[in-house]
């Protein structure tokens, strides 16, 4: 594609450690399930501050806890945040101590309240709120400036899927994809459920040997903890709903999932709750369902996420944009309170993939310029998690 | 970029990676409807044999049993029998390639 008079840059602001966000917030973090209800109120208090809770951090196995504490550290480290502060109970079984270590090194302020030791939910809210004062207001000193394209990083999501998702959505996000990385930029995709009957194909786009032997392991170990639980990802697809709606094999349902990477190689593979590090096409582990893969690529460092759907679907993400793209019309007419772009004129007014994939590309550097996803100005966010594989001891 | 077999109503399917031997309808597609496409610069008529559902594919390749049935540029699956241009490609003549440890 030609990049004469076509929009190759964006308004970010430029953190401390030269990474770069889309969104200047205060994250307030809930370090275990029981400081949820503690940080959503002191979230509530303060403009600028967004929140993040999950059902963790406590009564997990170490390498559960291992994984929460990773995930907090880089959910903490994403640029989208100029301040972190973190509300624990005082008890909990992770170490919220290495988690402010970590986020501080980032060069961005972190503080943490423990509900017992300020005395209670009153205490922890009355020295939570006047912190969160503080940072937020010092947060609003910064202003955005013009960074290209190569800076951007894009999480990929699909979700809520119908067959217009495999012929038209995840197609032209694929080529918007295949811009971003043509450009320089970072695009990370997860949903190793997903993956399952295409990861012969998507291995023979990893960049070397080492990195398709890990994506292949990933898929492996995903289904055998499906199998150790009873279930069988291979035996039940494509359903009896795909077959109607014309999926005819599980290659092709999982082929028109991962279509949405585009067509790049990938360049590494990372365990859940990671960080990536370096530019081009990354794959993070994670399942399919949106809490836990929002959060994982918000923690491998995605600004924003574009999340390619069909029959709808209302999620954002607390402080990284979600844009959502539709190709079922009657949907966009049915949900337009859910859907931020409108691609299905590929399906009834012969628009290519590649047109359709260049307005999501703009829109993408639009969102990440500051314009808000349907899902901001609904404020729907809340519903967030880590991905956990052990039990709850 | 591909071109697109379309009807006198506009396109009316997709073909969604130029090495494809399908096509995707993008409306409820009757039998005996007539699609034209260009492979390469060979213009080419397609008659359907049967009605495709929208979303559904058809054949715009001749696939022999055991050829590699091919969408978003990849091996979907393999012929279970002959299959004809025009002809409705799904669970009746199509089967999964992709058993455990395959390909891999």
């Amino acid at each position: 594609m030609r990049n004469e008079g076509r929009e190759l840059s964006f308004m970010g602001y430029r953190r401390a450690n030269g990474e770069v966000g889309v969104r200047n917030l205060l994250g307030v973090f809930s370090l275990v399930t029981c400081a949820n209800e503690a940080a959503i109120r002191i979230g509530s208090l303060v403009p600028g501050a967004t929140v993040f809770t999950h059902q963790n951090g406590c009564g997990q196995t170490q390498a559960d806890l291992e994984t929460v504490t990773r995930t907090l550290m880089h959910l903490g480290q994403n640029p989208n945040l100029g301040a972190v502060l973190l509300v624990s109970l005082g008890c909990e079984g992770l170490a919220p101590a290495r988690i402010a270590e970590e986020i501080g090194r980032s060069g961005k302020p972190v503080e943490w309240v423990r509900i017992q030791q300020e005395g209670g939910y009153f205490g922890a809210l009355s020295e939570a709120g006047l912190k969160a004062q503080n940072m937020a207001q010092a947060l609003t000193g910064l202003s955005r400036e013009k960074i290209g394209v190569e800076e951007l990083v894009l999480g990929l999501k699909c979700g809520a899927s119908d067959p217009t998702s495999g012929m038209a959505a995840n197609p032209a996000l694929g080529k918007a994809v295949d811009s971003l990385i043509e450009l320089g930029g970072t695009v990370i995709f997860g949903e190793t459920t997903e993956v399952v009957g295409a990861e012969p194909i998507l291995g023979q786009r990893a960049k070397n040997e080492d990195v398709r032997r890990r994506l292949l392991a990933l898929v492996d170990r995903l289904e055998e903890r499906v199998k150790a639980s009873g279930s069988d990802i291979r035996g039940g697809n494509p359903s009896a709903g795909n077959i109607a709606g014309g999926i005819t094999t599980l290659e092709e349902k999982s082929i028109g999932s991962i279509v949405k990477s585009g067509s790049a190689p990938i360049q590494d593979v990372y365990e859940y709750g990671a960080k990536r590090q370096g530019r081009g096409l990354f794959f993070v582990d994670s399942p399919g369902r949106e809490p836990e893969v929002m959060a994982g690529l918000a923690a491998a460092g995605a600004q924003i996420i574009a999340f390619a759907t069909g029959l709808g679907a209302p999620q954002g993400f607390p402080f990284v944009p979600v844009v959502k793209i539709c190709a079922n019309y009657k949907t966009i007419q049915r949900l337009p309170d859910f859907i931020d772009l409108d691609v299905s004129r590929i399906i009834s007014g012969g628009e290519s993939l590649e047109d359709a994939g260049e307005r999501i590309f703009q829109e993408i550097l639009r969102v990440a310029s500051g314009k808000w996803t349907k899902a901001e100005t609904l404020g729907y966010s809340g519903s967030t998690n880590i991905y956990t594989t052990g039990p709850i001891v | 970029m591909v071109e697109l077999p379309h009807s006198r109503e506009g396109k009316r399917c997709i073909v969604l990676h130029p090495s494809d031997n399908t096509a995707t309808a993008l409306a409820d597609l009757q039998e005996r409807e007539t699609l034209y496409w260009n492979l390469g610069e060979e213009r080419r008529a397609i008659t359907l044999r049967e009605p495709i559902p929208f979303a559904h594919k058809f054949a715009i390749l001749a696939i022999p049993e055991g050829g590699a049935v091919r969408k978003y540029g990849q091996v979907i699956g393999e012929a279970a029998r002959d299959i004809q241009v025009g002809d409705y490609v799904h669970v009746h003549n199509v089967v999964s390639k992709r058993t455990r440890g395959q390909g891999r």
